[in-house]
């Protein structure tokens, strides 16, 4: 099977019911993405399916094919990403950083979609888990990032 | 985005090499100006040599130079850290530490977890985990030193290369300065020398004065940052080595029984991708080529599970018996008769409260918890053709691992290299617990394949083996004066402590562990007795952030109102009356109270036309003191937590923005265990097994953090743990005012409240 991910074509073996996070993890040897719950529960397997936020331990490989897939290693290839992991910096974001990959690519996604989210929007689409209780400081970034004005560490 | 972070990139390939037997000290000057092969050599670095190990115990732990310390030619610092980062910040703290003594400006340190090894005992010069909140306060000082003594080492060196007086040098920022001369050399530059040198005797240096310092004590930004943002920080779920195969298991449904016939073995063995399969203690694994056809696999296995016989399965464990039920046992501990027996006794509570005319009494109750720390537990393992085996896997405590491992495999501890990654949250988790750490498993699977194996507990294998966070009933009684105020307090605390479940009971000791937090309360009540009752649980219990406080205090200080209810006092007032001889707790209880805009109980209607209540509660853990208040309302029958403001004293401190982290995240923990969190045992299982029926706080539910650190600068206190047990009482005595209902058990979701 061919996928696309971060900007190149991949000719995969995995079967097609293969969630795509170990098709990242363990056939393409990424391990930026993380595994958490399997049930996409935690969101610690987020990536971009065609710039849409999607958790990767429940998408199968079949649905994939002839789509652009964009993970943690290309973030910084992507204007918006890098403004995002910029803003992590700014606010110190992660603790154990476990979590974080999944994250980053969360707000990537919103603000490609939003430029400028309210804090509405903000809060439907970052919920993903975090056992360090990182919330404040990622909701403190993506406003910063959504042009709201916020104090930084 | 500092340059020496990115470098840390150069560990992600592990070396697949065969190790080759190098000291240490040989090492780090060998790999000087061969940056790149260091740092893979670095990752895979095997024991020391028996010749280093020899000359280490000569030395005091914290104080060998060459063992800790790299120094680059490009002026950067390598430090092996004794104590491993697992989001509280410690290598950052450790690099503020060592900087400062050493003249290094700390972004220019990359940080690792250190081998294992007598050099790294720091931890009060004995020993070496990661817990207790110790890092930092048990090991400032010998931190602080081995930065003046490499400090020291690259002054004689400059002196010899410059032909000048050590007297006569000084330093600044990575530099030895000859100010008579003008001249002026790099750390970098005098690295290879210094490194030659004898380390000079710990008296022999002169620490920095407080007033002078430039990284201790302000907000260094975290080393690890950019790393985690971006995905490059390696986990140990992430390792692996040439020629590795993946595994992953079924445990048995209940701990203590063990493997009889596979019904479909053959039929699983030919599914797709799959290598072998294994029975283990307890379990069965299927080895794979990939990590979820092995998965599949385990799952698919049909096992038939022999009841537990007489000889554990696995050292060390508790048999699960079929009928076991969480809801019966609390009923049992609450109702167990008995006195137990005394942790703390000052005056006679039990005449006083046998005299007094009023006397509130109660009984309380907490819950078992998960750590539930995202990254799930895994282990690679891998024998090599020297005789020695490395295993990469998430701890506390390498030294702890290599000897249990060196007991398990009847391999010379010195043929054992742990490696520490960095762990995806821990919480108390990566402490050695039976039947608890993958690591049997995969040093079994290693050995019956001959191939290095990576096994990872999913998620469900996870919460049906994770040891848990105790479970107590606690029976308290109180005694009032004519004007209301406690004149005695009684508490028994029915409960196994995670000390005596994991190390043994024994009848004539108090676990301290069980207690902590009912005792050593700071409150002027006269007559205090506090008791254990030991009941033997059937689950294996844990460490989980705060420990024994995690439950205590929230059973101790929501009854502290109810005796503020039951004599008419408000609950603020009544805890500075009872603190009005200690300064320290007033200033740091008022300094919470103003941080929230001066205390305001309530039931008042805010401005978004909610009714609103506040809780507030206090806690002395871990060598710190905190004091903190909640405002809770109630929407749709559930809690809602708005704002938290907490005032921490932990006598002085390193890095205050980590410090405001890790308030936040003591603080959401314990508003997810107050709010959400219990595990739940029916007929002997566990109903949840993933998150989905274990909630965890979600960000909806976190509430703002306001955080105030009163540096009072008494002794050094700890960080990561305290922050967490003041908060659930908080939260539960802002619902109890706002509901007229008296929280007495947590979590707040098994009830139903009027909004």
């Amino acid at each position: 099977m061919k996928i696309q991910i971060n900007g190149q074509a991949h000719d995969v073996t995995s079967e097609g019911d293969t969630p795509l996070l170990w098709v990242i993890r363990d056939e393409l040897g990424m391990t930026g993405t993380k595994y958490g719950c399997g049930l996409a529960q935690c969101g610690a397997c987020s990536v971009m399916v065609d710039g849409e936020i999607v958790r990767s331990c429940v998408t199968p490989l079949e649905s994939v094919v002839g789509r652009s897939v964009t993970t943690i290693e290309a973030i910084e290839n992507d204007p918006v990403g890098q403004r995002v992991v910029a803003a992590w910096i700014a606010h110190q974001v992660p603790q154990c950083g476990y979590c974080q990959s999944g994250q980053v690519i969360a707000a990537t996604a919103l603000l490609k979609q939003t430029a400028t989210p309210s804090d509405d929007e903000i809060a439907a689409a970052m919920v993903n888990l975090c056992r360090c209780g990182t919330y404040n400081a990622i909701k403190a970034a993506v406003q910063d990032l959504s042009g709201q004005k916020v104090e930084t560490l | 985005m500092t340059a020496p972070v990115r470098e840390i990139d150069g560990q992600t390939e592990l070396t697949t090499a065969v190790p080759v037997n190098v000291s240490r000290r040989n090492f780090l000057l060998g790999s000087i100006g061969a940056t790149a092969g260091a740092l893979v050599l670095g990752f895979g670095l095997p024991i020391d040599g028996a010749r280093a190990q020899e000359a280490a115990k000569t030395m005091a732990p914290g104080t060998r130079v060459p063992a800790f310390l790299e120094i680059r030619p490009d002026n950067t610092a390598r430090l092996m850290s004794p104590f491993v980062e697992g989001g509280q910040g410690v290598f950052t703290a450790m690099a503020q530490i060592v900087g400062e003594e050493l003249d290094l400006d700390p972004a220019s340190f990359v940080v690792e977890n250190a081998p294992t090894g007598p050099d790294y005992l720091v931890v009060n010069g004995t020993m070496r985990i990661t817990g207790g909140s110790m890092s930092v306060r048990t090991s400032y000082d010998t931190m602080r030193k081995l930065g003046a003594l490499c400090r020291a080492m690259l002054v004689q060196a400059a002196a010899t290369r410059l032909n000048a007086p050590a007297s006569e040098l000084t330093t600044e920022p990575g530099h030895v300065v000859h100010a008579a001369s003008g001249r002026k050399l790099a750390y970098g530059e005098l690295a290879t020398e210094a490194m030659a040198l004898d380390v000079p005797a710990t008296d022999s240096v002169t620490l920095r004065d407080r007033s002078q310092f430039r990284w201790i004590g302000k907000p260094v930004q975290r080393l690890d940052v950019l790393d985690k943002s971006t995905g490059r920080a390696i986990y140990g779920i992430d390792c692996k080595v040439d020629g590795m195969l993946h595994a992953a298991v079924q445990h048995a449904p209940r701990l203590g029984m063990s493997v009889g016939d596979i019904r479909n073995e053959d039929a699983v063995k030919a599914m797709p991708g799959i290598h072998s399969v294994h029975r283990l203690p307890g379990a069965v694994a299927v080895v794979a080529e990939r990590w979820w056809n092995a998965k599949r696999a385990a799952e698919a296995l049909q096992v038939e599970w022999q009841e537990a016989g007489a000889k554990p399965v696995i050292d060390g464990i508790r048999t699960m018996p079929a009928d076991f039920s969480t809801a019966a046992f609390s009923q049992r501990l609450a109702n167990e008769p008995g006195d137990g027996k005394d942790a703390e006794k000052v005056g006679d509570a039990t005449a006083v409260l046998a005299a007094a005319k009023t006397v509130v009494s109660a009984t309380y109750h907490s819950q078992y918890l998960h750590h539930a720390q995202l990254e799930p537990p895994s282990t690679l393992a891998r024998f090599n053709e020297d005789g020695t085996l490395d295993l990469w896997m998430p701890n506390q405590a390498p030294e702890q691992f290599q000897a249990n491992i060196a007991t398990l495999t009847s391999l010379d501890a010195s043929k054992i290299n742990v490696h520490s990654p960095l762990l995806g949250g821990f919480f108390g988790r990566h402490f050695l617990y039976p039947a608890a750490n993958p690591y049997p498993q995969a040093i079994q699977l290693a050995k019956e394949t001959g191939r290095p194996i990576k096994l990872i507990w999913s998620r469900e294998e996870e919460f049906l083996r994770d040891p848990m966070r105790p479970m107590a009933a606690v029976r308290f009684r109180g005694a009032l004066d004519d004007n209301g105020m406690p004149v005695a307090i009684e508490a028994v605390s029915i409960c196994e402590g995670p000390s005596e479940n994991i190390y043994g009971h024994s009848d004539d000791k108090i676990d301290d562990t069980a207690v902590e937090g009912l005792t050593g309360k700071a409150y002027a009540i006269p007559n205090r007795r506090i008791a254990q009752l030991y009941v033997e649980n059937p689950t294996m219990l844990a460490y989980w952030r705060s420990v024994g406080n995690s439950m205590n205090d929230f059973l101790y200080e929501s009854f502290l109102d109810e005796l503020a209810d039951k004599g008419g006092k408000d609950p603020y007032e009544l805890r500075l009356q009872l603190l009005k001889d200690n300064p320290r707790l007033s200033t740091l209880l008022k300094a919470a109270g103003e941080l929230s805009g001066g205390w305001k109980r309530g039931p008042f209607t805010a401005a978004d036309g909610s009714r609103r209540a506040r809780g507030v509660a206090m806690a002395s853990a871990f060598g710190s003191f905190t004091a903190a208040i909640a405002e809770v309302s109630i929407s749709a029958g559930k809690v809602v937590v708005h704002d938290l403001w907490e005032a921490v004293d932990p006598g002085n401190i390193v890095n205050p923005a980590i410090v405001d982290a890790q308030i936040n995240s003591a603080a959401a923990l314990g508003v997810s265990q107050v709010l959400l969190e219990e595990v739940v045992y029916q007929e002997g299982q566990p109903i949840a097994r993933n998150y989905d029926l274990y909630p965890i706080l979600s960000p909806a539910e976190m509430p703002r953090v306001h955080t105030r650190v009163v540096e009072s600068g008494e002794k050094m206190g700890g960080i990561g743990e305290p922050g967490l047990p003041a908060v659930p009482p908080a939260v539960a005595n802002a619902v109890s005012t706002l509901t007229g209902q008296r929280i007495r058990s947590m979590p707040l979701s098994q009830y139903t409240f009027d909004s």
